[in-house]
């Protein structure tokens, strides 16, 4: 076994939504700092579930029971303050969730206003052309910044999110199925933009579509009802999974 | 056979269709008259003079009537009370009208919070005339007289429940992705509330507060207990003061002044009207 640098750990992660059953059942695993992460499943096996623990989504919740630890650099994520964790630990929904009320250039700026961080005209200015070139949005909307950000396509809301999510230089960035709602081409920007974020970030990724967790990630999660089934190198699982159920998944004989 | 079903389930629709029809022009007919009887009486009284000068004495209505001449004088008095009125009660009522609804839609499992919904619902409900004879105790007699502050505490508070529940109602309809993306970037409630939920709630609120406005400023009963009535045009809020739907009821009880009453009833009621529409226009717009 290599050693690894983890940036985020799982130990005997569980979530309960309620009392009876489990949704996600004593996950392990280790996260490496600067890598990208496929979690793969049939749908109802706990992904998103895991995910949204990650950011202490549940704690907004108060039926649902996060158990275990997560630890983020090596501190316990579930005893720390969600504000804290929720700024280094970002998050892009499935469908685009850019604010409707405001702008572009406010889309982007959105996390420092509802941190109450202040930047002057010159810093916004900078981080609103940095953020949006990194996920090559801004050329599309240099000349539109003022526009709703709901006046953008799918695929553009999609990056736009993203780049508001990477405004606020997170440390793990958490992504739940990015791409579902999106076509091939709107995709394929997005993919191409995260292999080249992960020199800044390290990428948690939810997907359905297994050519695009070959493309992007280095290593893998196949869950199963709940269950953290196999977690390894990408190309190994696809090529040889270890364990039965992964194969019948990745041979379309399940989900 | 088959086709004996169908014809008879097409002419079911079309007895339906007409039936439903029938029934929506009949209730509009009501609403249309009333507006073309206000309209057609009303509209010959509107002037200049009527919006610019206070009601005037039965003795001065008396001898305009016998010299054969128009009333002179109008609702000035009611506007400018109703107006300041309105505007003490709706400065007040929407702040924390807009803070309760908050809580509400934010802690609805809350057996505090559901209480307090339910109670929303009582004041809601309960008759503008009983308001009107509460605030009187509370507030006329303490002060030792009517005034104008009486008068907009009775609207304060018939307005309150509307403007918490419009408030309440929209909040809850909002996609709960949009709080979940402003709480994700690490801001807290208060400020994911204030610059994410709030502004996209906005045209709901407002709309909300357009009506509740709409709903109280044709209220007679309780002003009759609370603001009394005044023929001068008066701003000072600590004393008796006329409004418009006042202005009617006096009219109405006076002979010399009845010709003056269905220029107040127009007024009023294209007043309303234009609130109304604006509250329409502005949910259409809005996210
Ligand atoms: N809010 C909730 N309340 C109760 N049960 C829930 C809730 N959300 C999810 N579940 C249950 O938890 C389990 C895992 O759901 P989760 O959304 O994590 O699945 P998923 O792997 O993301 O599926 P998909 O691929 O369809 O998105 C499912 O059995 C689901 O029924
Ligand atoms: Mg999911």
């Amino acid at each position: 076994m290599e050693s690894i640098t983890p940036i985020l750990e799982f130990k005997k992660t569980c979530v309960s939504y309620t009392k009876q059953t489990m949704a996600v059942k004593y996950v392990s695993a280790a996260i490496e700092k600067n890598s990208i992460t496929a979690i793969m499943g049939p749908s109802g096996c706990g992904k998103s579930t895991l995910l949204r623990a990650v950011n202490l989504m549940h704690n907004l919740y108060s039926n649902i029971r996060v158990d275990g630890e997560i630890l983020l650099n090596g501190e316990n994520i579930l005893s720390m303050e969600p504000i804290d964790v929720r700024r280094r630990v970002g998050m892009v929904f499935q469908r685009p969730t850019p604010f409707p009320t405001m702008s572009i250039y406010d889309n982007v700026l959105a996390g420092f206003a509802l941190n109450g961080i202040r930047l002057s005209k010159v810093e916004k200015d900078a981080t609103v052309e940095r953020c949006l070139k990194s996920v090559a949005l801004w050329d599309e909307v240099k000349d539109v910044l003022n526009k709703k950000g709901t006046f953008l396509s799918g695929g553009q809301q999609q990056r736009l999110c993203i780049a508001r999510a990477l405004a606020m230089k997170p440390d793990v960035l958490l992504m739940d199925e990015p791409t579902s709602a999106l076509d091939p081409i709107a995709t394929k920007h997005i993919e191409e933009l995260l292999l080249e974020l992960q020199k800044e970030v390290t990428i948690l990724i939810v997907t359905h579509n297994m050519g695009q967790a070959m493309r992007i990630s280095s290593k893998s999660m196949f869950m199963y009802l709940g269950e953290l089934v196999e977690y390894g190198d990408t190309a190994k699982m696809f090529s040889e999974p270890a364990d039965e159920r992964t194969k019948a998944y990745l041979t379309g004989k399940m989900g | 056979m088959e086709t004996f079903k169908l014809k008879k389930r097409l002419a079911k629709d079309k007895l339906m269709l007409w039936g439903v029809c029938l029934f929506a022009t009949l209730t509009a007919v009501p609403l249309v008259a009333i507006l073309g009887e206000v309209f057609l009486r009303g509209y010959d009284q509107l002037s200049w003079s009527f919006f610019t000068e206070p009601t005037p004495t039965a003795y001065k209505a008396m001898k305009a009537i016998e010299a054969g001449e128009p009333i002179p004088g109008g609702i000035a008095n009611g506007i400018v009370g109703t107006m300041l009125m309105l505007g003490m009660a709706t400065i007040v009522a929407v702040p924390i009208g807009i803070l309760c609804g908050v809580y509400l839609a934010e802690n609805s499992k809350s057996r505090f919070a559901q209480i307090v919904s339910y109670l929303t619902d009582l004041l809601q409900g309960t008759p503008s005339v009983i308001i009107g004879i509460v605030i009187y105790i509370w507030v006329v007699v303490p002060m030792k007289g009517y005034s104008a502050i009486a008068g907009s505490v009775a609207l304060f508070v018939m307005m309150l429940p509307l403007i918490i529940r419009s408030t309440e109602e929209t909040l809850k309809i909002l996609p709960a992705s949009l709080k979940e993306a402003g709480l994700a970037l690490g801001g807290n409630e208060a400020r994911v509330m204030l610059r994410v939920q709030l502004p996209a709630a906005f045209g709901g609120v407002f709309t909300g507060v357009l009506l509740a406005i709409s709903r109280v400023i044709g209220e007679t009963a309780p002003l009759m207990f609370t603001a009394l009535g005044c023929s001068l045009i008066r701003w000072s809020i600590d004393k008796p003061i006329s409004a418009v739907p006042l202005l009617i009821w006096e009219f109405f009880n006076d002979p010399n002044l009845q010709d003056l009453i269905w220029g107040a009833s127009l007024f009023l009621l294209l007043f309303i009207l234009m609130l109304n529409i604006l509250a329409k226009y502005i949910k259409g717009t809005l996210y």
